[in-house]
């Protein structure tokens, strides 16, 4: 218990490093745009009212997003990506494993005590590249000593025993002593400019191409491969599963399930709000399901459903009811006495002042309602494929994942970043139309 | 028996600690069709518990109100309201809002509308039927308020502190609409201000209120308001009496405001 708190402590102190250093990247970056573009706008004076104030700090309404540095920052994150990557669509990245061919010499020591000197000829290919030749080499040499072939994988080293088809190659005696001059020894290997060659210690060289400094496309692949990526899924799919189709599950599963918890909720919600007994009598419920986050349910929802849709349904149900009901409960509770006051005095019955006052006062607490709702259901349904479904984004997704094809798991989030923000933006848009009133009453 | 009739109403509130506050205590009042009354008083003397009584939100803990004889005993359209600010319908334009009270009776449309009108042009606002609410100004939302009450064409108009929130020289041009509509409709309006000047214009009779327990403390009746209809209310403030008048009831709740502090302070 104790270790494991130390290691947790330990852990946390790297991450903030880390943390720390991959902000610190960020943020020097930032101020190199800031700089260049404070450059091109030094001699232009800003319009506008906002440009006279002189008290701009501590102003929230004259800090307005500079979308110039909203562009900049996206551009910077797919320019850091692709140098960490190793892009092709930039002029420059880290230093990228080495590829191609490449030879070294190696010098060996016969059992009489002879030198002779061979050539290893070395192919270094693209990962995952198939039915790569062989590299041609002058086979045999002068001496006892002959040279040898090897094809590898970039990133990936192979051992050979350069020494099988040296002639008494398998006689006790006989050692590789140098590679490229240096010697070498099981202790000291030999690092020349596209590969390292170590020795193991039963004699055999052991050759690792230069890897380079950037991430290999397992961890993360570089942008035009997932571009590529995205159009192979949007024309093949994967699995069978075409990719918007996968998307259209999603949506419609969120669709529905947020659908059943408004239709459910904001009638809860009314008669919470209306009601003392019925108040009472949800209270307890609300305020104990409301903290319990859906992703919780999702084992309870397998039991009970399987994984079939009516079970991420429900789930989908359980995270927008609560969420709804108390949006609805409080914009009930938000109305404005006087304007209830009034409509009593103007002769309203108790129906009309639900439907002609109460309901239209509280749809701008229920949209905000419904906003956060949307947000927690797409987030939910994406973690609930993740675990069961047959076809879906997280079901995309968390497929790849097991075949390690990390370029389809980042079209996926991409595209559920991407499409939340767009339900976002619609729910604002149908808001601005719907409550035009909203917040200037 | 056509007016209103406050009987001997009080009102005390059971506070959660177990404490009571009489906001009303033995209120008698006896107020005629037609007639226009402006109410004064320190805050905290009761004067919104007396009016939400009157439009039967409150029922009140002793004594009862009657309307032409019957007894008041919850809100109708008989008894209009017009409040402070926010109680206009930000999701209706003009002209639903001020038609909300016949519609919700189920008054035909064609009939609404011609009424719709006929109130936008009484309140100056003819060409703001289409606007939404939030479009208008403040002095502009309580003519609003104003036409809605009137649409309803109710007995008795009753008004808290409604031109509270306006500045001054929108705040005069409503006390004229004000007192027009007393004129033309001859309808019995209470009208709840904290400005002095505006409940001398504003009240045939003026009830000036005493706190703890809220109570009737002094009184008048006062010519300025019948001087004031068509007439520039400038002029009316200068007459001999206003100015004499106006510094013997600041005089008199000065005198209260102080009796609470120094109340308060020996607590
Ligand atoms: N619902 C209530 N519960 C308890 N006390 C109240 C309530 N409403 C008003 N009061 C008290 O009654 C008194 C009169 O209030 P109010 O009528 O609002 O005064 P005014 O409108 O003259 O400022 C005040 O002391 C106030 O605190
Ligand atoms: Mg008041």
């Amino acid at each position: 218990m104790g270790q494991e708190i130390l290691d947790l402590l330990v852990s946390t102190f790297w991450m903030i490093l880390g943390i720390a250093g991959i902000f610190a990247i960020y943020l020097a970056i930032s101020a190199g745009c800031w700089f260049v573009h404070s450059l091109f706008t030094r001699n232009r004076a800003g319009t506008g009212y906002g440009s006279l104030k002189t008290v701009t700090f501590g102003d929230e309404s004259s800090v307005v997003a500079n979308r110039i540095a909203s562009i900049a920052a996206v551009v910077a994150v797919f320019v850091l990506w692709g140098v960490a990557t190793g892009s092709n669509l930039l002029p420059f990245t880290l230093p990228q494993p080495f590829t191609g061919d490449t030879q070294f010499e190696y010098t060996a020591v016969n059992p009489a005590g002879d030198t002779d000197t061979g050539m290893v000829f070395v192919r270094v290919h693209a990962f995952g590249e198939e039915g790569v030749e062989k590299p041609e080499g002058k086979d045999g040499g002068d001496g006892f000593a002959k040279d040898d072939i090897v094809v590898v994988a970039e990133r990936r080293s192979k051992v050979l025993r350069v020494q099988n088809n040296d002639e008494g190659g398998k006689e006790d005696g006989f050692r590789v002593t140098h590679v490229n001059g240096q010697p070498i020894s099981s202790d000291s290997p030999v690092t020349y400019s596209d590969a390292t060659v170590e020795m193991t210690g039963k004699g055999s060289l052991f050759i690792k191409p230069d890897t380079g400094w950037t991430m290999e496309a397992l961890y993360l692949p570089p942008p035009e491969q997932v571009w590529k990526r995205f159009w192979q899924l949007n024309a093949e799919g994967y699995q069978n599963v075409g990719l918007w189709e996968n998307v259209f599950w999603s949506l419609i599963r969120v669709v529905v399930g947020f659908g059943l918890g408004c239709l459910f909720g904001i009638p809860l919600g009314f008669a919470m709000g209306l009601n003392s007994w019925m108040r009472g009598w949800f209270d307890p419920i609300v305020e104990f399901m409301r903290p319990v986050p859906p992703l919780a349910l999702i084992p309870l929802v397998i039991i009970w459903f399987g994984i079939g849709e009516q079970g991420k349904i429900s789930l989908l149900f359980l995270a927008a009811l609560w969420i709804m009901t108390i949006a609805a409960r409080a914009g009930v509770s938000g109305v404005n006495i006087s304007k209830v006051h009034a409509a009593y005095s103007l002769g309203a019955t108790k129906r009309q002042i639900l439907s002609k006052v109460i309901l239209p006062n509280s749809l701008p607490e229920i949209f905000t309602g419904a906003r956060v709702a949307m947000g927690v259901c797409w987030g939910t349904v994406v973690a609930a494929e993740l675990v069961a479904a047959e076809k879906g984004a997280g079901k995309m997704i968390i497929a790849a994942s097991k075949f390690q094809l990390t370029d389809i798991v980042i079209v996926g989030i991409i595209l559920i970043g991407i499409i939340g923000y767009m339900i976002d933006i619609m729910m604002r848009q149908a808001e601005n139309f719907l409550v035009p009133w909203k917040g200037r009453g | 028996m056509s007016g209103l009739v406050i009987d001997d109403v009080s009102m005390t509130f059971e506070l959660p600690d177990g404490g009571k506050v009489e906001a009303l205590k033995n209120i008698n009042l006896d107020i005629n069709e037609g007639e226009l009354m402006s109410v004064l008083g320190p805050s905290g003397c009761g004067k919104t518990t007396l009016l939400n009584i009157l439009a039967g939100f409150l029922a009140p803990t002793g004594g009862k109100v009657a309307l032409a004889g019957n007894h008041v005993t919850g809100p109708s359209s008989e008894r209009g309201m017009v409040f402070q600010q926010g109680a206009l319908f930000e999701w209706m334009n003009v002209s639903k809002n001020i038609g909300f009270g016949p519609s919700m009776a189920g008054v035909d449309q064609g009939t609404i509308n011609a009424k719709v009108n006929e109130l936008l042009g009484i309140v100056g606002l003819q060409d703001f039927g289409e606007k939404m609410i939030y479009e208008l100004s403040g002095g502009m939302q309580q003519r609003v308020a104003l036409a809605r009450c009137l649409a309803n064409d109710p007995d008795v108009i009753l008004m808290d502190e409604p031109l509270g929130a306006l500045d001054a020289l929108t705040r005069e041009k409503m006390q004229s609409l004000v007192l027009d509509i007393w004129k033309e409709t001859g309808k019995t309006i209470i009208l709840i201000t904290h400005s002095v000047e505006e409940a001398l214009l504003l009240g045939e009779r003026l009830l000036v209120m005493a706190p703890r327990p809220g109570r009737v403390h002094t009184e008048y009746r006062l010519p300025f308001a019948e001087l004031g209809v068509g007439a520039d209310l400038r002029e009316v403030k200068q007459h001999a009496d206003f100015g004499p008048k106006r510094d013997e009831i600041l005089n008199m709740i000065w005198d209260m405001e102080e009796e609470i502090m120094g109340r308060t302070e020996t607590a």
